[in-house]
């Protein structure tokens, strides 16, 4: 009876330790693209350092699928450069060129007009109802860099929930399944 | 230690961090290059001047302009977006920035152009200062990589 319940505590012990490491293991993975992410926004000032192309209003420059890498500083924005902006009443943000911009002399604000390389005409049909142009605040980054086709697993996970189940249970499952 | 799940991923690290480096170098191997383009721009004709009915100039004109862009293409080099700016001071804004012309370059064989065009987007400006107002023609180019950094800069392109 005595060596019965020795194994079985022994071996409930192994149980938790393991279950400890494992559970400590997936909280390293999990904290540390956190601090990626976070790290990011403050290195690059912008609130969302990394987007993913969903339109193809930038053909044949950005394709849907591709990941910019934005940036926001202080300089002013100018014509030509590709900023991702924010719309009132719309969730998603819009990638496009700026093709005008008009530059207060007393306040320095910036007005700032954007169309898309695919899109025969500009953007105003685009803003909010009424809205003419771009303020600074609509503007999250400058897009200063280029991956191809990195992002489609994301565009793959939003359009099809199930198959982002299925890919988080199987890493949990591998995550905790694992020996080493 | 040896199972198939562990060689499996392994070879998909090893895999993804040489293609990572492969992408790093092609991006760095861009600033190898130092391009020397040359474009030439000129106002032909205005072809009408007018008042919005809220106050605003607004001009048309017939542009010709002839670039090479031919230094700027690169192995890594997508496509470059090519555009001409008029740029000018007003006493409401330090800085009005328009574009009048763009276009997309796919490849070195299209880099050396000549095009007679009116102005592509509507030369408006906020206010009406437009007449007899002297402003600048730049031509910018932005250089889309294949993968990595993009370039940007622009020259004079006032004869």
């Amino acid at each position: 009876m005595g060596w019965i319940g020795e194994t079985v505590d022994s071996v409930r012990s192994i149980r938790l330790r393991e279950a400890f490491s494992q559970t400590i293991t997936l909280g390293l993975i999990v904290t540390s693209a956190l601090i990626i992410w976070k790290g990011l926004i403050c290195i690059t000032g912008s609130e969302s350092p990394v987007v993913v192309v969903l339109s193809e209003s930038m053909e044949p420059g950005f394709k849907r699928g591709d990941i910019l890498f934005l940036h926001m500083s202080k300089d002013p924005i100018h014509t030509g450069e590709i900023i991702v902006f924010n719309i009132d009443g719309r969730d998603i943000p819009i990638v496009h060129r700026v093709i005008k911009v008009h530059e207060r002399q007393d306040t320095g604000e910036v007005y700032i007009l954007t169309k898309g390389d695919n899109n025969d005409i500009d953007d105003i049909n685009l803003y909010a109802p009424g809205q003419r142009w771009l303020l600074q605040h609509h503007i999250m980054g400058r897009a200063v860099g280029f991956l191809p086709y990195a992002g489609w697993i994301t565009i793959i996970i939003t359009e099809k929930p199930l198959l982002k189940y299925i890919l988080i249970g199987a890493l949990g499952l591998l995550v905790i399944t694992s020996k080493d | 230690m040896h199972s198939f799940g562990y060689r499996a991923n392994a070879l998909l690290t090893f895999a993804i961090t040489i293609l990572a480096l492969m992408c790093a170098m092609a991006s760095l191997s861009d600033n190898l290059n130092s391009p020397t383009p040359s474009a030439e721009v000129l106002v032909l004709n205005i072809n009408w001047f007018q008042k919005q009915p809220n106050g605003n100039d607004e001009v048309s004109m017939t542009l010709n302009i002839s670039a090479d862009l031919q230094s700027l293409f690169t192995w890594n080099t997508k496509q470059v977006f090519v555009f001409l700016a008029a740029e000018y001071e007003t006493p409401k804004n330090s800085l009005n920035q328009i574009s009048l012309w763009d276009g997309i370059i796919p490849s070195k064989e299209h880099s050396k152009f000549w095009i007679h065009t009116s102005n592509k987007y509507r030369f408006i400006d906020q206010g009406s200062n437009l007449r007899s107002k002297e402003f600048n023609l730049t031509l910018h180019w932005h250089v889309m990589p294949k993968t990595g950094k993009m370039f940007a800069d622009k020259m004079d392109a006032d004869p």
